[in-house]
């Protein structure tokens, strides 16, 4: 997979990036004939994206190894409907686990502690404690430098929905704007991440 | 650009309720463009989590390989054409799908799923000649009843429903003509897919009123919403 080229601006590419895409949707792919080591494999490469993608999203650590345990089930079991011309591997098991943490924290919060630990939380993320991603610092600091280039009402858009688990109603409500231009920003920023990580053609 | 395509983004990060989703995707299933981006706006939100990583506890992984050895991955899809899982779907299929307790996650392709193993309800909800008729009833919710006629079933989606006043509970009818057939109860739920019970092929309408715990043979109250199949879409 080519979905992570270098940005324009000469930055340098993350070339491990690139060979563990490609042997990620191998192992996927070794998974979706009952291969369980190249699962165990897949595991070890993604699982602190996943987990600390969960815990961010539903914050406590029990629920989120819960959801984390559900979406590498769901990710084994439908292992053969990944589909490398539709994304990486990592994107395909990310977004597993972002919507079964989304639907874990809109079943089990109620909005008002929800909005509570959000108004707590809600500062930017701790980079010193999220920095033990050996798999790639580099993509962390490239994913930053993007984040950093979207306006303050993108940012807070795309956070909110992204991490907070909201919806773009809710979002809309939070931040007392018109539905539409909560859809908008959300879109907005992340065409704009998009274009700066070099995703898709 | 018309308004549903701007979906894309909130769709992808999974900012969207369950009757958005169940509309944009059966929008996602006939606009090439929109899954495209999608596709890529969920790739970058997934960049997102390079930021977020923390090491999982031990005790994960141990339970992810207990798990993976007890189930198989599911068999690939065989024997469809390409452009047959892109046919037209009934509205709120995919949202009943999702508020189906147990039914396993298939993120990307969520209009693909094996037939032979729905539930009634989810027969209903995915059948050829399903229709639907919303009734809003503003801040005490939205309900939507999908009817097959080949089934001769119907299911309720309900939304953010207020609970009925103390002791009572909401009723389902199924009316024909000016008759109104007890149809089941609702769950005291604010959310939630129900079967309706009884002949739904011969019904002009649904409804639902307000009636004592444990339900009432004939309505006593004036219906808080009517369905009329007619206008069903």
């Amino acid at each position: 997979m080519d979905q992570l080229r270098p940005v324009p601006d000469g930055a340098p590419q993350g070339a491990p990036s690139r060979d563990s895409a490609a042997r990620l949707a191998d192992l996927l792919r070794r998974a979706s004939r009952g291969d369980e080591a190249a699962f165990a494999a897949f595991y070890d490469a993604t699982s602190s994206r996943a987990y600390g993608l969960a815990l961010r999203v539903v914050r406590n650590p029990a629920h989120a190894e819960e959801v984390s345990q559900e979406a590498y089930l769901d990710a084994w079991r439908s292992s053969t409907r990944f589909n490398p011309a539709l994304g990486s591997a990592a994107g395909w098991l990310l977004t597993i686990v972002h919507r079964k943490a989304v639907d874990r924290v809109r079943s089990v919060e109620a909005s008002t502690v929800r909005d509570e630990i959000w108004q707590r939380e809600s500062r930017p993320i701790d980079h010193d404690q999220t920095s033990d991603a050996a798999h790639s610092s580099l993509e962390a600091a490239r994913i930053r430098g993007a984040v950093a280039t979207l306006t303050d009402v993108q940012r807070e858009a795309v956070e909110l929905t992204y991490f907070g688990g909201y919806t773009h109603s809710e979002v809309a409500a939070m931040l007392d704007v018109p539905l539409g231009t909560a859809k908008t920003r959300i879109r907005d920023g992340l065409i704009r991440l998009r274009d700066l990580m070099g995703v898709g053609s | 650009m018309s308004d549903v395509h701007k979906l894309t983004g909130a769709y992808a990060l999974d900012a969207v309720d369950d009757i958005e989703r169940a509309r944009f995707e059966q929008h996602l299933a006939t606009c090439e463009d929109c899954r495209a981006e999608v596709a890529e706006m969920r790739e970058t939100a997934a960049l997102l989590a390079e930021s977020t990583a923390v090491e999982p506890p031990a005790s994960l992984r141990t339970s992810v390989l207990a798990g993976i050895s007890q189930v198989r991955p599911m068999p690939p899809e065989v024997g469809r054409p390409e452009g047959a899982s892109r046919r037209r779907f009934p509205l709120l299929v995919a949202a009943a799908l999702v508020i189906i307790a147990g039914f396993g996650a298939v993120v990307w392709q969520p209009w693909s799923t094996d037939e032979a193993q729905l539930s009634a309800t989810e027969q209903v909800l995915r059948a050829d000649d399903a229709k639907e008729v919303t009734v809003d009833l503003g801040e005490d919710g939205r309900a939507t009843i999908v009817r097959s006629v080949s089934h001769n079933a119907a299911v309720i989606v309900a939304e953010d429903m207020a609970p009925a006043p103390e002791g009572k509970v909401y009723e389902l009818w199924f009316k024909s003509g000016d008759e109104f057939v007890p149809a089941g109860l609702m769950p005291n739920e604010s959310d939630h897919t129900t079967l309706l019970k009884g002949d739904a092929a011969v019904a002009g309408a649904a409804g639902i009123t307000i009636e004592p715990e444990g339900g009432s043979e004939k309505p006593t109250t004036e219906p808080i919403a009517l369905f009329d199949f007619s206008e069903a879409v």
